[in-house]
């Protein structure tokens, strides 16, 4: 067989059948379902009389609406207290394998599948949220989809696919010291642009890619949507297998053996040619924060607010001008210069364990600025906040003036209490600086954990690395 | 799933590149477990002056008079003229769900994002993909003109201008099927059940540990 790509392989595996227009039938072996975005698909299948094809590779969690403080009193609010409910309701009554919002293992559903073991290599996951590409970073084939396709996977194990592209990114050489998995994702996607990656599967390979450990490449590829691709990935290596053994849905004994012989083909074959190819330098990354209300928008932390002037596209120049007067920044003022309201630490592209050691490095023995209305660490997850606390980084947070949360969405999207108000400015560890996104009128940073804890404690954006030597 | 075929009608630019999903339906409107009733709140951060919350009652809040879809000449219209990645962010299918309840059936931008390009084949709107000279120049003549039209058929797969000018458009042959019939493609799937679990069976000896119960 001809040299074939990681996305190739997995493609093919998957395939039941193709049409002559090249709409293909794929195979879905998991299916992660939250509150937010499963309601009409479960209508759908009981209007239909139809029922799940498979509910054995279903789990499913409340995330987006769920309350961080006060779960013993339950949701306050009606309107997401009965989304709530209702998937509740539906898993009930299908059958499905549940992590509700008092469960231990409840968490944000891209955090808790690869924690549980659920998210294996080879798989195609899917799940009715954009930020499915995390699994990616296990060699799996992990998108996005509508309710309308939560509804077809539900009901036929399949989805209709047309292929995408081959694109590989690969970041060459080593990282500079303090750069995180976060600094590399928003640099690439500084480079490529929010529509870079659109029609493309993006494997991140190189050095800097593999050195990264699993939570860092969860990261990377959680972000693959915000540069435009569906799925991002990564090759399998002893890291990922390390990581899956053990874990409560990984395979045991010999199927653990066959598994693991099957995983070690998950790669590109050498000399297979890609699409599209871009290559990025490890060492030139710096320390990244955005300005404005795209993730493309961003820049390094020693530079200053772009200046729309220096844009000859009119379109960008206005998107530029735009962004400047709703994030309430002027062009030309240096980055070290803002002062966020707030701090967000969490999402599903850094609510992991490591992520919030980071934080929690920086912030030892250290207190959050006077300048900063609130501090806020949203675990990814029941059992990362476990650990956490096991290892005693509550306690760093909550003695330096942060506020210690239970593990969902949270302040990432704000569909629950925590939120921005109209002009509040905020350093998130988060995916998207939309207009909005945090709140209405919030002004959104994207940074990673290390910086937002850097920002939470002296009141502005500053290199974190000249923080750790006062 | 309503048929589509061709539809006549008023077109309404919004001059902006990467309006993402959060801007066509804000968060605090996915709560809802209904497909309908998003139109109401379709860019609402944008189209009204006040903050935004379910239930309130739309009709007595203040409108933004400078938000393009609040413009009198541009009432009625139901082909949406758009910029650079239209759709991207969230794949929040209540994006296409509100642009429908709304009223929209024909979208026409340079580039979408994937995810939501998909989820308005699933709702019977036809999102046109257009050079960006084309798409420029239709920023033009709808400027120019009030009440600018577009005819968009899709049997033919083309989109023609007042002036008779026809812009041909590309659509996947098996999108272009359901749309035009107004096909559930969950039941066009299900007629090839058997394919399914062929498939199934032999997977299950190739890869066995796919086939373990999360709720064993």
């Amino acid at each position: 067989m001809s040299a074939r790509t990681l996305y190739d392989k997995l493609w093919d595996t998957h395939v039941v059948r193709s049409d002559a227009d090249g709409t293909v039938l794929i195979y879905i072996d998991r299916h992660l379902v939250h509150e937010v975005t499963s309601p009409q698909a479960f209508e759908g299948l009981r209007l239909a009389g139809r029922k799940p094809w498979r509910v054995d590779t279903i789990l499913a969690t409340p995330d987006h609406n769920v309350p961080t403080v006060g779960r013993d009193k339950g949701i306050a609010d009606p309107i997401a207290r009965l989304q709530v409910e209702t998937l509740d309701q539906n898993c009930a009554e299908f059958g499905i394998t549940e992590f509700k919002m008092n469960d231990l293992r409840q968490g944000i559903v891209h955090v808790i599948s690869p924690e549980e073991g659920a998210t294996l290599p080879g798989m195609t996951v899917v799940c009715g949220d954009s930020h499915t590409s995390t699994h990616g970073a296990f060699g799996a084939l992990a998108h996005g989809i509508g309710t309308s396709e939560v509804e077809h996977v539900l009901a036929t194990q399949c989805l209709l696919q047309k292929k995408s592209k081959n694109m590989r990114i690969t970041v060459d050489g080593k990282v500079g010291a303090g750069m995180t998995a976060k600094d590399i994702v928003l640099a690439i996607i500084g480079e490529i642009g929010t529509a870079g990656g659109t029609g493309y599967a993006i494997e991140f390979a190189g050095e800097a890619i593999r050195d990264l450990s699993m939570e860092g490449r969860m990261t990377v590829c959680n972000m693959a949507i915000e540069a435009g691709a569906r799925a991002g990935m990564v090759a399998v290596d002893d890291k990922t297998i390390d990581y899956i053994r053990g874990r409560p849905y990984a395979p045991t004994g010999e199927m653990w053996e066959r598994a693991v012989v099957a995983w070690r083909e998950l790669y590109s074959d050498a000399n297979t040619r890609f699409d599209r190819e871009v290559r990025i330098d490890a060492a030139a990354i710096r320390l990244q924060v955005t300005w404005g209300t795209s993730p493309e928008m961003v820049v390094p932390v020693d530079d200053v607010v772009p200046d729309p002037r220096q844009e000859s596209d009119p379109v960008r120049r206005e998107g530029i001008e735009r962004a400047l007067a709703y994030m309430g920044l002027e062009a030309g003022t240096p980055i070290t210069a803002i002062q966020p309201d707030k701090v967000f630490i969490g999402s599903c592209t850094n609510g992991r364990i490591e992520d919030l050691r980071a934080a929690a490095d920086v912030v030892r023995g250290r207190r959050v600025a006077a300048s900063i209305r609130q501090a806020l660490v949203v675990p990814g997850s029941g059992l990362v906040k476990q650990q956490a606390e096991q290892e005693g980084l509550d306690r760093i947070f909550v003695e330096a003036g942060f506020e210690w949360r239970e593990p969902g969405c949270s302040m990432c999207l704000a569909m629950n209490a925590d939120r921005l108000e109209p002009g509040e400015r905020c350093a998130s560890t988060s995916n998207r600086n939309f207009e909005g996104r945090q709140g209405p009128g919030g002004r959104t940073h994207l940074v990673s954990p290390a910086m937002a804890a850097a920002a939470a404690v002296t009141g502005h954006f500053v290199d974190v690395r000249q923080m750790k030597q006062e | 799933m309503e048929k589509f075929s061709i539809i006549d009608g008023v077109v309404v630019p919004l001059d902006r590149a990467n309006v993402d999903t959060d801007a066509i339906i804000p968060k605090q409107f996915l709560k809802s477990i209904q497909r309908s009733g998003f139109g109401p709140n379709l860019f609402d951060e944008w189209r009204y002056l006040d903050s935004g919350e379910p239930g309130m009652d739309n009709s007595s809040r203040p409108l933004n008079p400078d938000f393009v879809l609040n413009q009198p000449r541009y009432q009625g219209a139901q082909i949406l003229l758009a910029r650079d990645n239209f759709g991207c962010g969230s794949s929040r299918e209540h994006a296409p769900w509100a642009l429908l309840d709304y009223g929209f059936r024909v979208i026409i931008a340079p580039s979408f994002a994937d995810i939501f390009y998909n989820n308005c084949f699933k709702n019977g709107i036809l999102p046109v993909v257009f050079d960006t000279e084309v798409v420029e120049q239709l920023f033009k003549d709808v400027a120019a003109q009030p009440g600018y039209r577009l005819k968009v058929d899709l049997e033919a797969q083309t989109v023609t201008t007042p002036d008779g000018t026809g812009y041909p458009f590309s659509v996947d042959a098996s999108r272009k099927h359901c749309l035009l019939n107004g096909l559930d493609d969950i039941g066009l799937t299900l007629q090839h059940a058997d394919e399914i679990r062929v498939y199934e069976r032999r997977r299950r000896e190739q890869a066995p540990w796919l086939f373990m119960d999360v709720n064993p």
